[in-house]
């Protein structure tokens, strides 16, 4: 017997979040409402068969990402969830604006630490918290970057709060990754969705890496005429490694590893089958620690001796700069907004998460005694580790965690729980809620550019908050959808709902 | 191209051509125990395949006696030995993963496939039930990959390195079929003769896909100095060890661009000097020099001309 879809959407709850596509139970936002009904008229054996469809065309393509749980690491695909997150243009503008404005501000950011410091002088920001940020890199005191870009790929996370605000969860200035499973997935929902993508104007999201490629020619040295980039992986068994090499494939780039490289009469050379050749701008997915074991971690077998050195006398570029660190420090997020106004003279058009810090006297005691109610990072940690979510802890935990700040209060931030906004996604055999958040990759070159949507990445577990992919975490293809019908019934769809609103509070 | 990658593109090829090796070597055999029935010896039989491929001692380790069951994982799915068809395809797919960037998605999507089938449930179970499909899906699961590679990579650099890979291996794994049978053309051969060895000898051309290309040849008539003739000195069947070496010669001239009639680098000059002794060379003289020594002289050189090619290429490599 073939159940329709539409029996999975009718027991669909919205529960109390922010739901990206119901307003309300069975009330679809208008951006929706055409893939709705595309779903409801899908047999569950046609949509069955698409799921199969996509998982293969993973596997068979190699997108997979390493987990590492024992010697071995295993290969997984990234799951992939079948209803797109839709954004509407308007939407997408102001996201965009605010993302611009905020990697401006970095970008300044990190030229004046690095140079005349006059945030830390004007007392913006306390000038122990750069000073004492692990990623800082005092070494590159004065030291100018190509072209003043320090940041030339950012990955800014954004997340929904229950009223359905986008919020900057956190800033990854170092190596973000994750763009390849963009790519990917549009790719795939292409094949199997023709026909409701044709219903919909998607913004294209093709030409990353062709913006990539030129962000990164643009910071060649001088006198480069056709300046030879590559891309930097610390090889094979990198959990990202599949990423570099999509990348390097779609920019027609070498993809090399620190063995390739060699420093030579001042200049990076890459070790080809005619002898050397010159490398002029590197695209490093390596972090700053082990990119040149003369300078940093003496241990590292991933890196190239000289490098640092060829990079300072203007040789070569690197992309990002060393240093971008201290930018994603989660400290000194808590002041980004700080900076939008101090350089820019402008109010952030995207908020913060409210951001307390145990190095501050009241922040702490608030913490220490809120913390069922907080979320607890570790500044310089990623993908979900080192964190605790006080709603979901046990009292030894949240012992152990306030130790742990106590300790070290310049190490940790707290952050009041947000209810993540949540996307219908098909889980234990009917459709879910579950929350997402947003990766926008953003380019900076000769102007940023911004990849329409990103990634979206949903927490497969029910109840759960995090997203990422070594946490159980999965990925929907996102569209920024221009359609004046759909901004039409958008704006009248929100009136009627502020009226409602009003109406029901009188 | 960097050093790292053409030698990896060269491995990816080499370890693609060893696993279909591998499997025309089991599949012929496991054929002909049925047709030789009771007269088959199990140990005698196996022993001599293991001992070609150079893993006795390896296989002694892993298994107790040398019989169809035990030869056959060995050779298929077992881990434990780098040069099983499952160990092989494993080794071609990483190479592959490290050149992506320089391989089509076809060639890609064609090693996974393949790598994917063999690490399934499915390989399991066809190997037990029906073994002669699971070797011809490995099989043409190689020459698809080499169609596919004819057909959709740039025949620059790299495919020429993919070339010298399959070549080097073909000419190598060619010889080593001839050798496993080489006790039977000992001087007293006129009088070993006799109904099983027309067969053994039927199954060595069959293991090299020449039986067919063979009778037209010879007209049907299978004897042992004429398959060792055909399989070493023939100027156009694919997998003679002339073949092979003539074709090697010439991939390696392409990368470099000199003329085929000079050399430029050592591996040139080896390639160069296999090639003419293989090309002038008649079968009286491989015989009176000893089929075996003359066929461990070549495997030799083979490796001679890979090591060149590797420093020739690729030592900068090392160099650091």
């Amino acid at each position: 017997m073939i159940i329709p879809m539409s029996d999975l959407f009718s027991q669909y709850k919205v529960d109390n979040f922010f739901d990206e596509m119901f307003a309300a139970p069975d009330v679809a936002r208008p951006h929706y409402s055409r893939l709705l009904a595309t779903f409801k008229e899908m047999g569950s054996a046609d949509f069955e068969r698409k799921r199969d469809l996509a998982a293969a065309s993973f596997l068979s393509q190699g997108v997979t990402f390493t987990v590492y749980n024992d010697d071995q690491g295993t290969e997984r695909i990234f799951p992939f969830d079948l209803i797109p997150r839709i954004i509407p243009a308007s939407e997408w503008d102001l996201v965009e604006r605010g993302l611009t404005q905020r990697i401006t501000a970095l970008n300044l950011f990190l030229h004046d630490i690095y140079h005349a410091q006059s945030i830390l002088r004007d007392g913006v920001i306390p000038k122990e918290i750069v000073w004492e940020a692990v990623h800082f890199r005092p070494e590159f005191m004065n030291f100018d970057v190509p072209r003043n870009i320090y940041i030339h790929i950012c990955g800014t996370d954004l997340i929904r709060d229950r009223s359905g605000n986008y919020l900057v969860l956190e800033d990854n200035a170092r190596c973000p990754s994750g763009v390849s499973y963009v790519l990917e997935n549009r790719q795939t929902m292409k094949r199997i969705f023709p026909t409701l993508f044709s219903e919909y104007r998607v913004r294209p999201v093709e030409d990353y890496s062709q913006n990539l490629l030129n962000a990164l020619r643009y910071i060649a040295p001088t006198g480069a005429e056709e300046p030879t980039v590559v891309l930097l992986t610390p090889g094979i068994y990198n959990s990202a490694y599949y990423e570099h090499s999509f990348l390097a494939r779609s920019m027609g780039i070498e993809i090399v590893e620190g063995r390739d490289l060699i420093v030579q009469g001042g200049c990076v050379h890459m070790r080809t089958t005619k002898g050397l050749k010159r490398v002029d701008v590197i695209y490093r997915r390596i972090n700053d620690d082990f990119l040149d074991p003369r300078v940093f971690r003496k241990d590292s077998e991933l890196g190239v001796p000289g490098l640092v050195e060829a990079y300072r006398c203007g040789c070569v570029s690197l992309a990002n700069s060393i240093g971008t660190g201290v930018a994603d420090d989660k400290v000194i997020y808590h002041f980004v907004p700080k900076m939008i106004r101090y350089y820019l003279d402008q109010d952030p058009i995207l908020e913060n998460v409210p951001t307390y810090l145990p190095s501050q006297p009241n922040d702490l005691k608030h913490i220490l005694e809120h913390l069922p109610e907080l979320v607890v990072k570790s500044a310089n940690e990623s993908g979900g580790y080192g964190m605790l979510i006080g709603s979901q802890s046990s009292a030894a935990e949240r012992e152990e965690f306030a130790g742990k700040i106590r300790q070290d209060p310049r190490n940790y931030i707290a952050q009041p729980i947000v209810a993540l906004s949540r996307s219908p996604s098909f889980c234990e055999e009917s459709m879910q809620g579950r929350h997402v958040d947003l990766r926008p990759y953003i380019l900076y070159g000769e102007k940023v550019t911004i990849i329409p949507g990103g990634l979206t990445r949903v927490a497969l577990r029910a109840g759960s908050l995090v997203v990422n992919s070594s946490q159980g975490g999965g990925s929907k293809d996102t569209w920024v959808v221009d359609d004046e019908e759909i901004e039409e019934a958008l704006e009248s769809f929100l009136q009627s709902q502020s009226q409602s609103q009003s109406q029901s509070t009188t | 191209m960097l050093s790292r990658v053409a030698d990896s593109l060269y491995w990816m090829s080499r370890y693609i051509e060893r696993a279909e090796n591998d499997a025309r070597i089991l599949d012929v055999n496991l054929q002909l125990l049925l047709d030789l029935g009771g007269e088959a010896d199990a140990m005698q039989h196996w022993a001599p395949v293991i001992a070609t491929l150079e893993e006795t001692d390896l296989f002694d380790s892993l298994y107790g006696a040398a019989d169809e069951h035990s030869v056959t994982d060995f050779l298929t799915l077992q881990k434990k030995n780098p040069n099983s068809i499952l160990s092989c395809l494993t080794l071609a797919r990483e190479n592959a993963r490290t050149t992506r960037e320089q391989i089509s998605s076809e060639m890609w999507e064609q090693i996974n496939r393949l790598y994917l089938f063999l690490e399934s449930e499915e390989a399991k179970q066809l190997l037990n039930s029906s073994p002669h499909e699971f070797f011809m899906r490995v099989i043409f699961g190689s020459h698809l990959f080499q169609g596919v590679t004819d057909a959709t990579m740039t025949h620059g650099e790299g495919w020429d390195f993919i070339r010298i890979g399959r070549l080097l291996e073909r000419a190598d794994s060619t010889s080593r079929i001839l050798d496993v049978k080489y006790h039977i053309l000992l001087p007293s051969g006129e009088n070993v003769g006799g109904n099983v060895d027309t067969i053994q000898w039927m199954a060595v051309l069959k293991s090299v896909s020449a039986l067919e290309a063979y009778c037209k040849l010879y007209v049907g008539q299978v004897a042992p100095w004429k398959v060792a003739e055909f399989l070493i000195t023939h100027r156009e069947f694919p997998r003679s060890i002339r073949y092979c070496v003539d074709s090697l010669d010439g991939a390696l001239h392409r990368i470099s661009g000199i003329d085929e009639s000079r050399y430029g680098n050592e591996a040139e000059r080896l390639s160069g000097r296999l090639r003419s002794d293989v090309d002038f060379v008649t079968i009286g003289e491989i015989f009176e020099f000893g089929l075996h020594e003359y066929l461990t002289e070549i495997q030799e050189r083979l490796v001679e001309v890979s090591n060149a090619m590797y420093a020739t290429y690729c030592a900068s490599l090392s160099a650091a």
